[in-house]
This record gives structure tokens, C-alpha cells and sequence, in this order.
């Protein structure tokens, strides 16, 4: 099955080049069998990619230790589920998973794009095959291809990383993956209409849901990535700042950019330049987190080891950037604005404010990542900013932002009365201010938290008068009774209505960020028996009693547990516990440690705070353990908030006929006169 | 005022803001990220630059790990080959950081006087972490 697998790569890569070529080139303009291969071409790739998926899979399911990459990352041991992951669960498997989900995708745009736009599929062709065929050139000749065998079979395989065994990386990835590699789709339609010269709105059209849902799979996995990093690295936090951490926020800040820019371009015509270069600026910075995750030119506890595949990326990198920005360039003046900003009070001026900000904060994410870099290649030292950096400049940076998502959808189009402002701003502001005096009286004073709750408050003023307005104008138009109506009006303006949902997921995260400005971190050694006391943000007094640390075997390793009485105010919550793991393999009858010892936390959830334990070790092998524990305020409310913002990516893109949009219906259908009054007239 | 040119204005205003938080930011927070051979020459030709917040990357000297479990305190030494220098951490140190052979760390602290590196973290980083490689 190697030998085919290896065979199917090759395949793919000639045929992928084959399409690239054609594609990129143009020459099947003018030959229209030239242009029905290049986009078949696709199809083909898909085939064989599919081929070499299935080979990597049944090496890892048949335990074929043979194989180098199913020996590194499984085990006989290792529980199903697990083997099938760890097709993404290293670096030459995960190259493949990339290729094919492109693969996949490249054919969805092919299938699935409506047939006038036919005369820019050939060059979509062109720039998926291009993408693809680099990847597929990492693999065969970077040095990592997955089917490579080794001179010898190995008894059993190393087995998965045990930080790796969590269903949250189970998913993770492959969700990121898919936001990173959806974004490869647009960039192809950007390209596609730069290539042919067609500017007018129509490939922004085709490519709409595409951006959506890499959108979408981005927040999923960065939120998903942020839960496995809470249950599993056992710090206490879910988000530190990483470099790869990073690297996977930055095409996603640029992308909600362009959902929102996208709007006036699609309204008003303005912006064409600065929505292209949005795209091409997303598609390059999803390559460079890739870059960034395998080439372990920045230090980071997420990156995979040190490998030459990253020159490959960085090369890949300056060609893509180059190529697209030249092209970009070359049709500047084709890109001229069909209309002039109006007035500073006015939707286009809040989103452009709201563009720069995010791309604003995009830069200074992007700054601090690489900063250890520039300052050795400029001053010859290597200076590295963490935490408090990223904190400082994002956080005023976020505010402004979290203001300007109250501001923009209570603003009208292109210029906005005196009277309009009162009559959509007040209610918002008083929600604001009242937000804002319940914190204070709370004996709340600090500033930053402060605003970001006002904010809040404001943000969700804007959303429920939004909705209110909305519902009682169905109400007074077709009598339906109001939370029928508040249904309908999503129904019937998904994009709108899904969007503000959406923006009250944001406004939990921002609610969670906060609370993470009260955490209570301490650490104790205690015997069993003895206990200690932990005072949380809200008063609360924890009690904590050590009740002893047992041993035991589990599976492919051997578990440590302390365990922990918890109470609250003299009430008792139950028993927590927190694990220390030894993984261990099987080789030759004998057991031998595999991999670090690693630690399962203990934690315990509710709308308030967490209670998040750490059992740290045991004094000279006695029942006497150290523990650290950590009461986090209002963690909760970021996996909600994900939940909300996922429910409202679906609301916004749930298909009103067929998977992509059709613009030969007028471009607002569903927005109507009554769910929109405050634009009538303006 | 046309409202392109108070569009600029604004325009104008949000990148100084971005540039001066990200210039205050490096400013403030930005820490040195040195080899021990690097830290013995700075601190060498100059003499202020102890007690001065650093981060070193090295490796731990094998067997040189004391650990004292009821004091959560770890001593241990880190080199680059040309220059060991003595660490002192209070605190819980990662999974990672174990005794085993080649375990690299970045211990972030500061330089004491006497010679010994005060660390307020330590992060290991494992050859091995994500990139397992059968024993042949």
C-alpha cells in the first residue's frame, strides 16, 4: 500500500502541475477542451489524493510499523479512534490531510460555483492546483513523505503524544485545518478575477460562503485549540500568547475584516483594493502559520520539531506574496472606487474603523511574533515580548473594537441624521451606563474590566433593540405575535440577524476575557487530611481537603490521583482529582516509559468560576502532595460564547437556495423595508 | 472638511495609536533572550546588567537537578557548552522538565550577583514532543 501511496502522490503531483500550468496560463481561453481539462484536472487530483489518504489510513489501522510515520505515532495499545487521528497528528500525515481537504474543497468550488461564472473556474483551477501541488512537493521531495519505511519493523509503534490523547485534539485540528485551507479558496477566486480581468462584484458573490465558513472553522478551532490548551497543558489559562496560537488568530482577525468591508464593497462599490488585498493578506498569513508550526524557527511548545520543510513554506510564502501583489498591482487602475465616503457618520466610516483596528491589531500580533527575529537580524540580540506585550496593545485595541461592534449596525448607510443617531443610540448608551453603575456598585474599579462591561452592555443594547424593532415591526405589519416574529425576521434576513448573533458570541468572550483579570492562583503542600483555603473574586471561601494520592494502572499507563474534598462556604461540592500519567509502551514483554509523565487536572465549572486543580507531584514518594489551585472567574462563558458565535455562523450562511449564493436575485433579497426601518429614507 | 480627509484624520490617529502601544509595548516588556555564552559577555561588560529581566535558552546539565519537593523549589544547572550557570526556581515546573538527558529549557529571570540565575519560569521543551522517533 506504500508503494501505492507513493505512486498516487507522484500522480497527483503531475497531474496537479498539469492543471496549475494550464490554469495560471490562460491559454485555454482560447480552447475551450484545454479549459474543461484544466478544471477535470481537479477531479483527478482529488482521486489520487483520496488513494493516498485510504493507503495512510490502512497502514495506521493494520499497525504497520514498517511505515516511519505509523511506528512514530501509534501504538497497539493506543485506543482506535486515537490511530485514526494520528493521520493528522504529525507533521508528514497532517501535509496530507492538508492536501486532501484542499483537494476537496478545489472540487466543491469546481461542482458547486454557478455556470456564469465558468469563465473564471479554469483560473480557480489553476490557483487550487498551485497550492496543491506545493504541498504535495513538501511531501515527495521536502522529505516528508508519510508512506517512507523503515530498514526494519519495530516490535510496536512509539504511540500518540499523551497531551495529543483528548478529544478536543482529536478535532482541533482538523477544524483549524479547515479554516486555514478554506481561505485558499477565496484567495483562488481573488486571483481568478485579477487574472481575467472581471472586477465587478460578481466573484465577491461566488465566494461569500466560502469565506464564511473558513471563518467559521477558524473560530471553532481556535476556541477548541483554547479548551484543549485549559483541560490538557495544565496551566491554569487558555490563552498564553504562543506563537501558534497566534499564528492561527491572525488570518482569522483579517478575515472578519473582510466580512465586514465586504459589505460596502457589495453596497456602495468602494473599498475593491483593500478587499483584495484583505484576501490575499488572509491566504498568506494562513501559510504563514503554517510556516510558523513547522518550521520551529520561533520557540514554541506547540511547534513540531525543527525541520527543512520550512524553507519549503517560506519560499512557497515570498513566491505567493510576490506573485499575488504584482498581479494586484498591475490591475490597480481597473480598481478605482465607484463612490467616495459620504460622511463620517455613516455605516461605511464605523466599518472602516473597525477594518483598521482589526487589521491594526492583526500587525501588532503579527510584530510580536517575529519580534524575536527582526531584533536579531537588525541589532544582533534576540528580544522576545510575551503576555504582558500582546495584553497591553490589544487590550485598549479590543475596546475600541468591542465599541465599534455597537456602533456599526446602529449607524445608516452613507450618512446618518442627527435624528437617526438619537433615535437608535439612546437606548444602547442607557444599557451601557446602567451596565456601567451596577459594576461599580459591585466594587468593581478597574478600569479596563470597567469598559469592556460597559461595552458590553452597549453591544448588547445595540443587538436587542436590533431584534425588538424588528420583531414588533412584523408584529404591526403581519400580526404575528412577537418571539414568532423575532424567528421570522432571522429567517429572512439570515446574513443580518446571524451577524448580530454572532456578535454576541464575541461579546461573551470579551465578558470571559475580564474575568480572567481576578484570577486567584495558590499553591499548598498538603498531608492527607490537611486542608487549606482558597478566597475566589466573588468572596467565596473554598476549602480544600487532601484526602491521599493512589496508584493504579490504566490502560497503556500508570495513573497517580489526589484527590481533593472540595467545599464551598461550609457547603460540601463533592471530590475532585488531579492525575499524574506515565505513559508506557510494551517492547519485548518489558514495559519502558514512553514520553513525559503528563497531568490530567481536575476541574470544576459553573457560570461564575472555575475551580481548576493541579496535583504537581508527591514529597519523596509519600501520600504528601503539592498542589497548585486556581480559581478562574468566568471561563465558562468562552466555550458558550463559541457555541453562540457557531450557532450564529450557521444562522448567517444557512443556504436560502443552494450552497452559494445566487446574485442574480436582487442582492438584498430578505432585507426588507419592515425589518429595516431606519434606513428608509436615508 | 470633507469627509474623506476626517476619514484620514481618524485613519491617521488609530495607526499612531497601534505603532506607539506596539513601540511602548517592546519598550516596557520586551526582554533579552540570550545563550549563557551571550549572558556571561553581557554581564561581563556590564556590570548593571544583573538583576536586569532575561530569559536564557539552554540545556540542563544532566544529573544536576535537586529537587525539593515540600520547598517547591528546583536547583538545577543550565550550559550551552561554554558557560553553566547555576538556576534556582520556586515554583512547579512543567511535565516536560524531567531528568532525562537533552532537555532544553528557557528559564526566564534574573541574574543574581553572586552568579546564580533567579528564574520566575521555567519552560522545557522536548526534543521529542511532537516528533516521536522509534528506538532502533
Amino acid at each position: 500500500m506504500t508503494l501505492l501511496g507513493t505512486f498516487a502522490l507522484w500522480g497527483a503531483w503531475l497531474v496537479g502541475l498539469w492543471g496549475a500550468v494550464v490554469g495560471l496560463s490562460g491559454r485555454w481561453q482560447a480552447r475551450p477542451e484545454l479549459a474543461r481539462s484544466t478544471v477535470r484536472s481537479v477531479h483527478a487530483v482529488l482521486l489520487l489524493l483520496l488513494v493516498a489518504a485510504v493507503a495512510l489510513w490502512k497502514g495506521l489501522v493494520t499497525h504497520d510499523f514498517n511505515i516511519e510515520y505509523v511506528a512514530a505515532y501509534t501504538s497497539r495499545d493506543l485506543p482506535d479512534y486515537y490511530v485514526f487521528s494520528a493521520f493528522w497528528a504529525g507533521q508528514k500525515g497532517s501535509l496530507l490531510f492538508w492536501a486532501v481537504v484542499l483537494s476537496i474543497f478545489s472540487s466543491l468550488a469546481q461542482a458547486l460555483t454557478p455556470r456564469r461564472y465558468a469563465s473564471l473556474m479554469p483560473y480557480v483551477a489553476g490557483v487550487t492546483s498551485a497550492v496543491i501541488v506545493f504541498f504535495v512537493t513538501v511531501m515527495v521531495l521536502g522529505g516528508a513523505n508519510p508512506f517512507e519505511r523503515l530498514p526494519f519493523t519495530p516490535e510496536d509503534g512509539r504511540g500518540l503524544n499523551p497531551q495529543l490523547q483528548n478529544v478536543g485534539m482529536v478535532i482541533h485540528p482538523p477544524m483549524l485545518y479547515l479554516g486555514y485551507i478554506g481561505i485558499t479558496i477565496p484567495f483562488a477566486f481573488a486571483i481568478a478575477a485579477l487574472l481575467s480581468r472581471r472586477l465587478d462584484t460578481g466573484w465577491l458573490h461566488a465566494i461569500r460562503k466560502w469565506t464564511l465558513v473558513s471563518w467559521l472553522f477558524l473560530a471553532i478551532g481556535i476556541t477548541l485549540g483554547m479548551w484543549w490548551a485549559y483541560v490538557e497543558l495544565g496551566w491554569g489559562g487558555y490563552w498564553a500568547w504562543d506563537p501558534v496560537e497566534n499564528a492561527s488568530l491572525l488570518p482569522w482577525l483579517t478575515m472578519t475584516a473582510f466580512l465586514h468591508s465586504v459589505m460596502i464593497q457589495e453596497k456602495r462599490g468602494m473599498l475593491k483594493r483593500w478587499n483584495l488585498s484583505l484576501i490575499v493578506g488572509t491566504f498568506l498569513l494562513s501559510i504563514f502559520g503554517t510556516f510558523i508550526t513547522r518550521s520551529g524557527v520561533i520557540a514554541s511548545v506547540h511547534s513540531f520539531t525543527q525541520s527543512n520543510v520550512g524553507y519549503f513554506f517560506l519560499a512557497f510564502l515570498l513566491v505567493a506574496g510576490v506573485y499575488s501583489f504584482t498581479l494586484l498591482y498591475t490591475r490597480w487602475p481597473s480598481l478605482e472606487p465607484d463612490a467616495q465616503l459620504e460622511s463620517m457618520a455613516s455605516r461605511e466610516a464605523a466599518f472602516l474603523f473597525n477594518n483598521l483596528i482589526l487589521v491594526g491589531i492583526a500587525f501588532s500580533v503579527l510584530w510580536g511574533t517575529v519580534f524575536p527575529i527582526l531584533s536579531e537580524a537588525v541589532r544582533g540580540t534576540k528580544i522576545t515580548v510575551g503576555p504582558p506585550f500582546f495584553n497591553r496593545v490589544n487590550i485598549p485595541l479590543g475596546l475600541a473594537l468591542l465599541a465599534l461592534t455597537g456602533i456599526g449596525p446602529l449607524i445608516a448607510w452613507r450618512k446618518a441624521s442627527v435624528a437617526n443617531l438619537r433615535r437608535q443610540f439612546t437606548g444602547p448608551l442607557v444599557t451601557g451606563a446602567l451596565v456601567g453603575l451596577a459594576v461599580v456598585a459591585l466594587g468593581i474599579r478597574d478600569t479596563y474590566v470597567l469598559m469592556a462591561l460597559v461595552l458590553s452592555g452597549f453591544v448588547a443594547g445595540t443587538v436587542v433593540q436590533e431584534f425588538y424593532r424588528g420583531a414588533r415591526a412584523r408584529n404591526r405589519m403581519h400580526g404575528e405575535p412577537h418571539a414568532l416574529a423575532a424567528l421570522r425576521l432571522i429567517g429572512r434576513n439570515r446574513r443580518r440577524y446571524g451577524g448580530y448573533v454572532v456578535h454576541v458570541g464575541i461579546l461573551f468572550y470579551f465578558v470571559a476575557f475580564t474575568g480572567m483579570a481576578f484570577k486567584v492562583d495558590q499553591e499548598a503542600t498538603l498531608k492527607p487530611g490537611e486542608s487549606t483555603e482558597v478566597v475566589s473574586p466573588y468572596g467565596h471561601t473554598y476549602r480544600l481537603t487532601h484526602m491521599g494520592v493512589s496508584q493504579y494502572d490504566e490502560l497503556n499507563r500508570t495513573v497517580s490521583a489526589a484527590t481533593v474534598q472540595v467545599a464551598r462556604n461550609g457547603k460540601a461540592l463533592g471530590l475532585m482529582s488531579s492525575e499524574k500519567r506515565q505513559h508506557f509502551t510494551m517492547r519485548g514483554g518489558q514495559r519502558s516509559k514512553s514520553f513525559e509523565p503528563s497531568t490530567e487536572v481536575g476541574i470544576r465549572s459553573d457560570l461564575r468560576e472555575d475551580l481548576y486543580i493541579v496535583y504537581a507531584g508527591s514529597v519523596d514518594g509519600t501520600e504528601e502532595a503539592v498542589y497548585r489551585f486556581t480559581i478562574n472567574p468566568l471561563v465558562w462563558w468562552v466555550w458558550f460564547g463559541g457555541v453562540v458565535l457557531v450557532i450564529g455562523g450557521i444562522l448567517t450562511m444557512w443556504p436560502g437556495g443552494g450552497p452559494l449564493p445566487a446574485p442574480a436575485r436582487p442582492r438584498d433579497a430578505g432585507r426588507s423595508a419592515e425589518a429595516e426601518p431606519e434606513l428608509v429614507g436615508s | 472638511m470633507k469627509a474623506g480627509h476626517k476619514f484620514m484624520l481618524g485613519a491617521t490617529v488609530i495607526v499612531a495609536s497601534v505603532g506607539f502601544l506596539m513601540y511602548e509595548g517592546v519598550r516596557e516588556t520586551g526582554i533579552y533572550f540570550l545563550t549563557p555564552t551571550e549572558l556571561a559577555s553581557k554581564a561581563a561588560a556590564d556590570p548593571t546588567f544583573h538583576e536586569v529581566g532575561i530569559k536564557v535558552g539552554a540545556r540542563v546539565v544532566p544529573g544536576s537537578v535537586q529537587r525539593d519537593v515540600a520547598g517547591q523549589t528546583i536547583d538545577f544547572r543550565i550550559t550551552d557548552g561554554a558557560h553553566t550557570y547555576p538556576v534556582t526556581y520556586r515554583g512547579l515546573v512543567p511535565d516536560t522538565f524531567t531528568d532525562a538527558e537533552e532537555i532544553e529549557v528557557i528559564v526566564e529571570g534574573r541574574l543574581g550577583q553572586d552568579g546564580v540565575l533567579r528564574a520566575t519560569d521555567v519552560l522545557a521543551k522536548c526534543g521529542s514532543r511532537y516528533e516521536a522517533v522509534p528506538e532502533a
